[in-house]
């Protein structure tokens, strides 16, 4: 069924481009790294919905690598603006 | 028979993911503070994106391509899991308190 994956992985890419609202919206940073995990999410749907679609098995390896990333870009953000890091746990 | 069956049955899960991706983006569209947001991000679109991936193992055509996806949704759990506790945890440090108590008044938003 390419053409059902077709359609919903653009639907899902009108959900990603709804989810820029709330960068420009958002009030604090983290609002906007939420954003940030969104794409994560839902992009990884999008590839993998395309791969069967488009018969790409690539895009897979894409996606493993998608749901790495957008975790340490979280985990990067919150080593970098938090403000008392490292007071519990380790030092 | 159990062709089509196994396409409509695919049809339909990918279609329910479809639509908690739709809930999930609704939610942080709409919910008033980040607490929420993270709440509606972090639960609703990873059992969207198990629904889409299950739907996908249902039309896939080797055991290699199952357990790749069957994969990918085994990373993204623990790993969503986490950037929203760090996320929560940074907010709270950081920025405001959550909202305690009944919603009494109104929210425009």
């Amino acid at each position: 069924m390419p053409d059902l994956d077709l359609e919903l992985a653009f639907f899902l890419l009108l959900n990603i481009a709804a989810g820029l609202l709330r960068i420009v919206r958002g009030p604090t940073p983290a609002d906007c790294m939420l954003a940030v995990q969104l794409f994560g999410t839902t992009g990884v749907a999008v590839l993998l919905l395309l791969a069967e679609a488009q018969n790409l098995p690539a895009l897979r390896d894409v996606a493993l690598t998608f749901v790495l990333l957008a975790v340490l870009a979280t985990v990067a953000f919150v080593k970098r603006f938090s403000v008392r890091s490292g007071e519990d746990g380790e030092s | 028979m159990n062709e089509i069956a196994l396409q409509w049955f695919s049809a339909f899960t990918l279609f329910l993911g479809v639509f908690f991706f739709f809930a999930g983006t609704v939610g942080l569209l709409r919910f008033p503070d980040v607490y929420t947001r993270i709440h509606a991000l972090t639960k609703a679109d990873n059992l969207g994106l198990g629904l889409v991936i299950f739907g996908l193992m249902l039309q896939a055509e080797s055991w290699a391509v199952i357990l790749k996806l069957l994969l990918i949704w085994l990373l993204a759990l623990p790993a969503s899991a986490t950037a929203c506790h760090l996320l929560a945890r940074h907010a709270l440090r950081s920025e405001q308190p959550p909202r305690t108590g009944a919603p009494a008044r109104k929210e425009s938003r």
